[in-house]
């Protein structure tokens, strides 16, 4: 039922932004506070070897909260460090998120050069 | 720390200028010009907050039918960005006397205080005293970028774009006057939020409002109105409820305004209300100078808040330190 999966995706990549908000509301941290947080939970997951069950089930619900890059600095991690010992701990971390990282800093720039930012006008 | 001015200075003139998003402001018309973009068509946000300021200069100037700047004795003004740029670059261009003020947001009444002061000590014809703030740089300054994006709470208030500006001088019985002024204390309650500025502030208004009638041997219901600069809703809350415990009546309470709560009206998306150095300084240099003049009002009493924090005080968890400056204006 594909359904069914549309509906996991939602609820689970839901609630781990419902996360993120209370940690904003209730913990009071700070936006960036809030990310790394993410970021790191993902990635203890991920060494626990927890957060690829989630993806199995939840899909893009998963794939898409930023818990997932913290998913894939392990999980390069792990792999690369099987392969090639300490040393790919380092490599094994950015092999993955590479894309991710290098699009942020492509995209930012190319906005940056387009854009001006403004403030609410109106 | 109540201060009687004898001779009781004059507002001859008043300039307040606003940013374009302030179109929404129940204040709006009460203001001399609004400003299409919110940049004043410079560069960088910073230089259209000078320009602001400028603006409101000139416009009191043109009011006053004052031709040359140099008829301008003093020219006393803040604003809330480092160093206060904006207000110094604004003064290398009015080219007078001039001492730059900090009092954040409550430097809109701390510079009309001290140009009152001038005024009665006969060194001053004509000073120019005001505050002003312009949205994107000072929340760039205390909190984040606005281009960042960050969430905002519902204790939180939105940095107003705008100016006012008052000409002070010698007493005029057809204008309001400034009879005292009350320079406040530095109160904190332990307030560390910089999202909640409105509950750090009620105390030190509570503060310098019952000083201020206390010394004065004044009653709630002496004034017409009193009007708080930028607490906000929920801060004005906790300023009725303090005056409450303290046996204030309903009818008292209901003197109780305050600028931050009123000026972006009931629309939900700027939270609390207003604030910045700007907001109380534009509503109490147009809306309530007209109320004034036009004898809706025979006495009122402004007191302007402000939060002394700075950025990095707040990141190494200090709590906030705030103040009140009051000044009593009657019209004859």
């Amino acid at each position: 039922m594909i359904f069914i999966d549309f509906l996991l995706a939602f609820v689970i990549g839901g609630l781990i932004c419902v996360i993120g908000q209370l940690l904003m509301d209730v913990g009071k941290l700070t936006p960036a506070h809030t990310l790394s947080t993410l970021v790191v939970a993902g990635s203890i997951l991920a060494g626990l070897g927890w957060y690829q069950p989630l993806i199995d089930l939840a899909g893009a619900g998963a794939t898409i909260p930023i818990t997932s890059f913290g998913n894939a600095l392990t999980t390069g991690a792990i792999a690369e460090a099987e392969k090639h010992g300490w040393v790919g701990v380092l490599t094994g971390m950015f092999e993955v998120t590479s894309s991710g990282i290098s699009a942020a800093i492509v995209f930012g720039f190319i906005a940056a050069l387009i854009f001006k930012p403004k403030g609410k006008v109106n | 720390m109540v201060i009687i001015f004898k001779t009781k200075p004059s507002i001859i003139a008043c300039g307040a200028v606003a940013g374009p998003l302030e179109k929404k402001s129940v204040f709006y018309s009460y203001f001399d010009s609004v400003v299409e973009d919110e940049r004043w068509n410079q560069k960088t946000n910073e230089q259209g907050h000078a320009m602001m300021i400028q603006e409101a200069c000139n416009i009191i100037m043109k009011k006053a039918n004052i031709t040359n700047n140099l008829d301008i004795d003093f020219f006393l003004s803040g604003d809330l960005v480092n160093q206060m740029t904006p207000t110094n670059f604004a003064a290398r261009e009015l080219a007078v006397s001039f001492i730059g003020m900090f009092s954040a947001c409550a430097t809109s009444v701390s510079s009309a205080i001290v140009a009152s002061l001038l005024t009665e000590l006969g060194a001053s014809k004509y000073a120019i005293a005001g505050s002003s703030s312009q949205h994107n740089s000072i929340e760039r300054q205390f909190r984040y970028p606005v281009d960042y994006g960050g969430q905002k709470p519902e204790t939180a208030q939105w940095t107003v774009t705008a100016a006012g500006y008052a000409l002070i001088g010698k007493h005029d019985p057809k204008l309001p006057s400034i009879v005292a002024g009350t320079i406040g204390k530095v109160v904190d309650y332990g307030e560390v939020n910089p999202f909640h500025m409105g509950g750090a502030m009620a105390p030190a208004a509570f503060d310098t409002i019952s000083s201020h009638l206390k010394k004065r041997n004044q009653k709630i219901t002496d004034y017409d109105l009193i009007m708080t600069g930028d607490l906000g809703k929920i801060g004005l809350k906790i300023l009725k409820a303090m005056f409450a415990q303290t046996g204030a009546k309903q009818e008292e309470l209901d003197i109780f305004r305050d600028a931050g709560a009123e000026f972006y009206g009931e629309d939900k998306s700027f939270q609390s209300g207003a604030s910045g150095a700007g907001c109380s300084a534009s509503v109490y240099y147009s809306y309530i100078e007209q109320q004034l003049k036009t004898g809706r009002y025979k006495r009122v009493l402004l007191c302007a808040t402000g939060a002394l924090l700075s950025p990095l005080s707040f990141q190494q968890g200090q709590s906030i330190p705030c103040t009140a400056h009051a000044i009593e204006i009657t019209m004859e």
